[in-house]
């Protein structure tokens, strides 16, 4: 219904502009001497103005974006080993941007006002200086230079794994529209799969090589458990279409391809609980929670079921296109300590056992 | 110069007019400004369904659980109740992608202007062949009935991205699109290259060899130049996406594999084996990346010239601007990886395609400074081309500079399918190109149909365009960044990025906004082809040579012979004229000297 009523006002304000460009121009008709269509130094003042309005709004819209909305998760708060890097490389290049943006957008409204048009007025014949473009060629060499450095060396520390680490190996397991987990279990070693031996009927729903003995212990869940502080390198599949595992709060994604196994590894390095009471989370979900008993009200008010109360935790996304309920591809990681962590994998079933026979 | 001579031996051959029929003057034309207008037309008819669908997704954005009419009244049963269908929101994500890059900005765009300006510009009785070029818009206008047929098929039209990638796009039972919706799209898309490609090689023919007397190429107005190349990446390009859909036909049809491999879907293994999806990733994005500089070069070539043309000044740095444009369609050809960070490719790879893809801003940021320097110590006449022109330089500069984010493999990890990128290629390439698109128009409206647009209609449009542009994609970013992925149906299963909704519902009210005052676009475009102010010859007293050619359309451009050519394209107020502009069919006074450029 808003969007009804918005449409009409929308419709009705077009109406109204229609209308008074027929009156303007019907006004300006008669004192017009000049070839119809083309602008008078009426026009080139006015919109000479307008450009420096412009320039306002673009400054205006650039600044209320970041005072509403520029407390980004994706630029601080970050909960992986390699995420401050890549926010420290996030906030360089956002300056780099906000610099020259604000520079070049004020030399280009500031040039179109101060220069409109006068009638009898000459413009400069200025065709070329190679000096000027030397310097414009050379000043974004060297700025690009250095964020290829940077950007290419944190590339390069993040999608190197380091087997010598000792990862806890973890597979990814995709398929329209839930992911799954899989664990080596005590091994830390993943038996071997492919989907062409996944058997329904035996529960075998990953397609795990009943015969490999490093498969018996593997673990599967539908939950991504994480020990704080130890690298986690994931290995990850699909079984239908592609999807991509993206974990904002990490920094970290990789699209899951049938027919490859991909991989991503990163280390956590702030449990579900510690991240939870961070300033920045707490302010951040109380803010959530404000917003979600205002719709709830309105929904009770329907007759429907009002939300629950939200409570942070780590998610994982399908990030590419996938089919009809992409948009509700998810699952949740809690990341705990040691101890914690070695309880709930305790609890869970080996593969071996989940087997029907 | 001789070599170019031989252009007048047809002369004779033109020189009277042919008897026409309604139907070889309207439709089976094979007059390059008949062929542009129609190009023109069409692409905006797909404009208008490609813009209403962007409408109706914002609309499910901001209010995705409210039931609306006018989804029920354009959706019939994909929006019972009023309520979008989750199949047809990706539905109208792929469409609105497709239709919006190939038919609007591709075909429309490019084909409009290459049409109109190549003959006029260069002094050419018409194209090379003006047989392929009627044959290249057809093909064109088939290619369009067939992509807007295929909305209406039982299934759903195609709904795995304007991208397709396989799987989903090879498997019916992945999703409904990928059935019939998605075999009319391949068909279409197949068609359109052909089109594509008569076209380009046409372009390039003939600006190669129709040039007139002294169109050396350095006389070139730079909306060629822009042409030409644009048409070489074409020919480039486009053919490796017609193998790409070619292979997803087989994989399809004939039961190939060479996108597929180890699928369980629906309960059971599919046979296909050794195949890879990140095949066809390259293959598409060999053309997809090239094709947005095959979007964007026509309307820096526009730009350019009308910045020129209106600050009455000539365009600064122009040998830096042919170089920029020509580094430009070099790089293009080698960036492509940049889409597929993070697809399973090697990480060198990514290391590769970070560098030649951030090397990109380096030209980039040459033809910004270089539009600003023209705009320095100008008399600016501020038309509605020269608003739009100089809107095209902002976005072009808001949108591009977020590009060495995504362009920067390590940054990518993190944004990568996020809003951030909707907002950074939809300023940087959909609303620069449209812009340019606009801008052109407004310019060369006179050219094609001998009256004026009106021009507060068009100071209107601008400026109410251009404040929604900002509106809809600045605050959009933000929402990237917070990590928001795009082609989502409805976020209201993520509490997580509630806090979102709002921006997403000023988004949309910008949205609307913006496509509604296209009607004011929509109602001066048409209602000025009747009713329109009668145009003079030169009216933006410009010196390129399609305003030497009389208002009253004719075969073959110029009554008696073609214009010979003296100078380049840029001498306005020049020193030592009277006059702030001189045509390039003006010879030298004695003793000027043609600027060493």
């Amino acid at each position: 219904m808003t969007a009804l009523l918005t449409i009409i006002v929308l419709v009705f304000i077009l109406i109204a502009i229609w209308q008074m460009v027929k009156i303007f121009d019907l006004a300006q008709a008669k004192n017009e001497n000049t070839t119809p269509g083309v602008a008078t130094d009426k026009d080139n003042t006015l919109n000479g103005y307008l450009m420096m309005g412009f320039l306002a709004f673009i400054y205006i819209i650039t600044i209320v974006c970041f005072v509403k909305w520029g407390d980004l998760p994706l630029m601080s708060n970050s909960a992986s080993a390699h995420g401050p890097t890549i926010d420290n490389l996030m906030i360089i290049s956002m300056v780099i941007i906000f610099i020259t943006q604000t520079i070049t957008q004020f030399l280009l409204h500031y040039f179109a006002y101060k220069y409109k048009g006068e009638k009898g007025k000459k413009a400069l014949f200025f065709a070329d200086n190679n000096k000027l473009e030397a310097i414009w060629t050379i000043i974004p060499v060297i700025v690009l230079a250095g964020l290829i450095i940077y950007g290419l060396s944190t590339w390069i520390n993040i999608m190197g794994v380091d087997e010598s680490d000792d990862p806890l190996v973890v597979e990814l397991y995709a398929q329209q529209f839930n992911w799954k987990a899989r664990y080596g279990g005590a091994d830390n070693t993943l038996g071997k799969a492919n989907v062409r031996l996944i058997d329904i009927d035996r529960a075998n729903i990953l397609g795990i090589d009943e015969s490999d003995p490093n498969a018996q212990d593997d673990v599967i869940t539908t939950e991504l458990h994480l020990p704080v502080g130890k690298p986690v390198l994931f290995k990850m599949r699909s079984q239908d279409v592609l999807h991509s595992a993206y974990m904002p709060h990490f920094r970290a994604q990789m699209n899951c391809v049938p027919g490859m196994i991909t991989q991503f590894g990163f280390t956590p390095t702030v449990t579900t609980a510690d991240m939870r009471q961070t300033p920045q989370m707490q302010e951040k979900v109380q803010n959530i929670n404000n917003i979600r008993v205002e719709k709830s009200k309105k929904l009770v008010a329907k007759g429907e079921q009002a939300l629950d109360r939200y409570e942070f935790d780590y998610l994982l996304l399908c990030n590419k296109i996938c089919g009809k309920s992409h948009y509700n591809m998810q699952m949740k990681i809690v990341v705990e300590t040691q101890d914690e962590y070695d309880a709930w994998i305790a609890e869970q079933k080996e593969f071996k056992n989940s087997l029907i026979n | 110069m001789s070599a170019h001579a031989d252009n007048h031996a047809h002369d004779d051959d033109h020189g009277h007019h042919h008897k026409e029929t309604f139907v070889t003057k309207y439709i089976f034309s094979q007059d390059h400004k008949m062929i542009a207008k129609q190009y023109l037309i069409t692409g905006t008819i797909m404009g208008v369904i490609g813009v209403l669908m962007s409408m109706m997704m914002r609309m499910q954005i901001a209010w995705p659980e409210e039931p609306n009419v006018l989804f029920e009244a354009l959706l019939g049963k994909w929006a019972p109740d009023g309520v979008m269908d989750a199949d047809i929101y990706l539905a109208l994500v792929t469409i609105h992608g497709t239709i919006m890059v190939f038919f609007v900005l591709t075909a429309g765009l490019s084909g409009t202007f290459s049409n109109l300006l190549i003959p006029l510009q260069i002094g050419a009785r018409d194209m090379a062949s003006g047989f392929l070029n009627m044959v290249s818009y057809w093909l064109f206008f088939l290619s369009s009935i067939i992509m807007v047929i295929s909305l209406f098929v039982e299934a759903g039209p195609a709904a795995a991205g304007w991208t397709i990638y396989p799987p989903l796009s090879a498997l019916p039972m992945a999703q409904g699109g990928s059935g019939m919706g998605m075999t009319l799209w391949l068909v279409s898309m197949a068609i359109f290259i052909a089109s594509s490609l008569l076209g380009s090689l046409n372009y390039i023919v003939t600006i190669i060899n129709l040039r007139t007397k002294g169109m050396s190429m350095t006389r070139l107005p730079l909306t060629i130049w822009a042409f030409f190349v644009t048409a070489i990446i074409g020919v480039v390009s486009f053919p490796v996406l017609l193998s790409a859909a070619l292979l997803l036909i087989m994989d399809r049809s004939f039961g190939t594999s060479f996108f597929l491999s180890d699928i369980f879907i629906q309960g059971e293994v599919l046979h296909y084996q050794g195949g890879s999806p990140v095949l066809f990733e390259h293959l598409f994005w060999f053309l997809g990346h090239p094709e947005v500089y095959i979007v964007i070069l026509p309307a820096m070539g526009l730009v350019s010239e009308i910045m020129a043309s209106n600050s009455r000044k000539p365009i600064f740095g122009y040998r830096a601007m042919i170089a920029s444009i020509l580094a430009i369609a070099f790089l293009s050809t080698i960036v492509w990886g940049h889409h597929m960070f993070i697809s399973g490719m090697n990480p060198f790879l990514g290391s590769v395609f970070t560098f030649t893809t951030l090397l990109i801003a380096i030209p980039s940021a040459v033809k910004a400074f270089n539009w600003i320097t023209t705009l320095w110590k100008g008399n600016l006449q501020m038309n509605p081309a020269m608003l739009f022109s100089i809107g095209f330089v902002s976005t072009f500069i808001t949108g591009g500079l977020t590009g060495i984010i995504l362009g920067d493999s390590a940054l990518d990890i993190n944004v990568h399918d996020t809003y951030f990128v909707v907002a950074h290629f939809h300023l940087v390439m959909g609303i620069s190109a449209l812009y340019g698109m606009f801008a052109g128009i407004y310019h060369w409206y006179p050219k094609m149909f001998g009256r004026m647009l009106n021009k507060n209609l068009g100071y209107i449009h601008f400026w109410i365009t251009a404040v929604c542009a900002y509106g809809v994609f600045f605050p959009m970013h933000f929402i990237g960044m917070a990590g928001l992925p795009r082609r989502y149906y409805t976020n209201s299963n993520f509490p997580l990025f509630d806090d979102l909704a709002n921006v997403n519902v000023i988004i949309t009210i910008f949205a609307l906004v913006g496509g509604l005052v296209q009607i004011i676009y929509l109602y001066n475009f048409f209602g000025s082809i009747f009713f329109g102010k009668k145009t003079v010859q030169n009216p933006w007293k410009s010196t390129t040579l399609e305003w030497t050619a009389p208002v009253e359309h004719m075969h073959g451009n110029w009554p008696g012979e073609i214009p010979h050519v003296h100078r380049w394209a840029y001498d306005y107020s020049k020193p030592g004229h009277d006059v702030d502009f001189v045509p390039q069919n003006i010879p030298l006074k004695d003793g000027e000297e043609e600027l060493q450029h």
